[in-house]
């Protein structure tokens, strides 16, 4: 088991003046036996970040340090690591046994300590009846646990996960999310898991890296990264439905951008006119779609309180502790 | 929606009919002379329903025992220089193009591009056009009359390179990654996962090659003078007599129906593993 360094990662395609930029400049340190999630959009980088720690993509420039080891020149195969992708890659000609115990294999372990650790993996995972199978006589869900099982097996001292969960159905991804936290809790590796899916970030998470376009916004705890978001990216990429961003709020500083989240937004006595657009029940809260001025607002209310009608005003007070304030032009947050 | 009209099933099964007839008529017609005595088969009209000869007929054909004016070869020799002919190119094929496209798919070389481009070309080639200066490198590296004479200047194929080529390019980068994790090294992987993974395009091919190495007669001829190395299919056009010396059809037929049995063995075989790879294409 052993931690991570990223020390000034930049990645280009190609050379030359065509050549494109794709991560500009990564720092981080990951303690050994974190779980950390590397989340952002399609294309920001991720993807990228993690396949270099893997040594499946080159480090066009900076170092990545697993443990105290350099390993930008190591094979994958030598950097004792073990990853999980989004489409399962099984052998499919492979048994369930097989696929699990072929990275063993090719190391010459003895067969006996092969049979111990792939009977183990199965038992954790719930696979041991299903060890004679092919990959396509498994549900979705089973291949990715034989995913994982061919993971652990290795005993390595970083788990890489590629959007693992992406190709799950929503009960199954829950349902993983939770085998995964547990799996970490008992085993306690290092692990390094890209999602593009915040809620996986905010559950799975003990600290997220939140990148965006090859840059990474932040990098901290889930309350770190809700409570107090470094851009506005950050700010409106975590949390569902969105943090509201207003231009010209009431109370509204010259250049600045207010944040304030539809869940610290109060009904009141007095406060902000919102002009009510659209209401959504979704049974335990209700959004109210508005406009405040000319800007688009939304707004957190909890069930039991008469649901406003469309058309209607609604006044609304943000709690004086939940304020963020964001450069308008930067995106960077300000001092409160 | 199936449009059911049960006169137009009644044609459809007609016209499938008779297009069976008209294939397979002649073979049964080739059977049929194979099992009659010479005399009986050149009298017009032929009787249609077999002889009593077939043992004899195929006893002697085999053996070489057989009089006329045409050659006396033994087919059963001729049968295992085919045999033994076309595996060599379907085998050679087949591994060569294997590891041919392996290495165009899976690695990064210089003159990468150049190669595959020159492979391509090759198609241009068929053995038609390029038999003269083959020939001649043949015959002055000392393979005439030989098995090597008859397999090596055919057991390079762009097609199956093509067709193998194809196929890497639909198994997913994924599993060479996850190879690569594993910590399988390229020889390693081709054998452990790309191999198993072929059995189907592989299936396919020998059955394709094989019967390319069986029909084989313009590149025979030029290479063989020895009767012991002819292929069957010169056999057969060596038993029909030119001129005016009458040819021992029953024998001809013998031989002709003997040709097609392998090849006929081969593709019947192969379907096993045709459909076994079908079945298991899902990833």
């Amino acid at each position: 088991m052993a931690g991570i360094s990223f020390r000034n990662i930049v990645k280009r395609y190609g050379k030359g003046p065509a050549a494109v930029q794709v991560i500009h400049g990564v720092n981080a340190e990951i303690n050994s036996g974190e779980f950390i999630v590397i989340v952002g959009p399609s294309g920001c980088g991720k993807s990228t970040l993690l396949r270099m720690v893997a040594g499946l993509e080159e480090i066009t420039g900076g170092e990545i340090a697993i443990g105290d080891r350099v390993v930008n020149e190591v094979e994958p195969a030598d950097r004792d690591i073990a990853m999980v992708f989004q489409n399962y890659a099984l052998y499919p000609h492979m048994s369930v046994f097989e696929n699990m115990a072929y990275g063993l294999k090719i190391r010459k372990l003895p067969e006996a300590e092969i049979r111990q650790r792939v009977d183990k993996a199965a038992s954790i995972l719930e696979l041991s009846h299903l060890l004679g199978r092919k990959p396509r006589q498994l549900s979705g869900g089973q291949r990715q646990r034989v995913a994982m099982g061919r993971a652990i097996v290795r005993q390595p001292q970083v788990f890489l996960f590629d959007e693992p969960l992406s190709n799950l159905d929503a009960k199954l991804r829950a349902q993983t999310r939770l085998e995964i936290q547990k799996l970490h809790r008992e085993l306690g590796i290092t692990s390094l898991f890209v999602t593009h899916d915040q809620v996986e970030a905010m559950t799975l998470a003990q600290r997220m890296i939140v990148m965006n376009a090859g840059v990474m916004e932040q990098f901290g705890t889930p309350e770190e990264v809700y409570a107090r978001p470094a851009t506005t990216y950050v700010a409106s990429f975590i949390g569902s439905p969105p943090m509201n961003l207003l231009e010209s709020a009431p109370g509204g500083r010259p250049g600045a951008l207010l944040g304030v989240r539809p869940e610290h937004l109060d009904v009141a006595s007095s406060g902000w006119q919102v002009q009510v657009e659209t209401v959504e029940l979704l049974g335990a809260e209700r959004l109210v779609y508005g406009r405040l001025g000319g800007e688009s607002l939304i707004v957190r209310l909890d069930e039991g309180r008469g649901a406003p009608a469309p058309g209607s005003t609604l006044l609304v007070a943000p709690r004086a502790d939940r304020l963020h304030w964001f450069d308008a032009e930067s995106g960077k947050r300000l001092p409160d | 929606m199936i449009e059911r009209n049960r006169f137009l099933d009644v044609l459809t099964h007609l016209v499938l009919a008779l297009g069976v007839a008209i294939v397979a008529f002649p073979l049964y017609v080739a059977f049929v002379a194979s099992t009659h005595t010479n005399d009986a088969v050149v009298q017009a009209p032929m009787p249609l329903l077999p002889g009593g000869h077939m043992w004899d007929n195929y006893r002697t054909v085999l053996l070489g025992e057989h009089t006329g004016p045409g050659s006396h070869a033994p087919v059963g020799r001729m049968m295992l220089v085919s045999l033994i002919s076309a595996l060599t190119i379907t085998l050679g094929k087949i591994t060569i193009s294997l590891l041919s496209a392996f290495a165009i798919v899976y690695f990064r070389f210089p003159l990468r591009k150049a190669v595959f481009w020159a492979v391509f070309i090759t198609l241009m080639l068929p053995v038609e056009v390029r038999i003269a200066p083959t020939y001649k490198v043949v015959a002055d590296l000392g393979m005439l009359d030989s098995y090597a004479g008859l397999t090596v200047p055919l057991i390079a194929s762009a097609t199956a390179t093509f067709l193998f080529r194809q196929f890497f390019m639909t198994v997913p980068d994924e599993l060479v990654e996850a190879a690569r994790i594993d910590g399988a090294g390229p020889m390693r992987f081709f054998r452990d996962v790309l191999l198993p993974l072929s059995v189907t395009p592989m299936a396919a091919l020998f059955v394709i090659q094989f019967i390319y190495g069986w029909n084989q007669y313009l590149w025979p001829l030029l290479v063989t003078t020895r009767e012991e190395m002819y292929p069957i299919v010169i056999g057969i056009k060596r038993m029909i007599s030119g001129g005016d010396a009458q040819t021992d059809w029953a024998m001809v037929m013998a031989t002709a129906v003997l040709a097609m049995v392998p090849p006929a063995l081969v593709v019947i075989g192969m379907q096993k593993w045709f459909v076994k790879g079908l079945v298991d294409t899902e990833k």
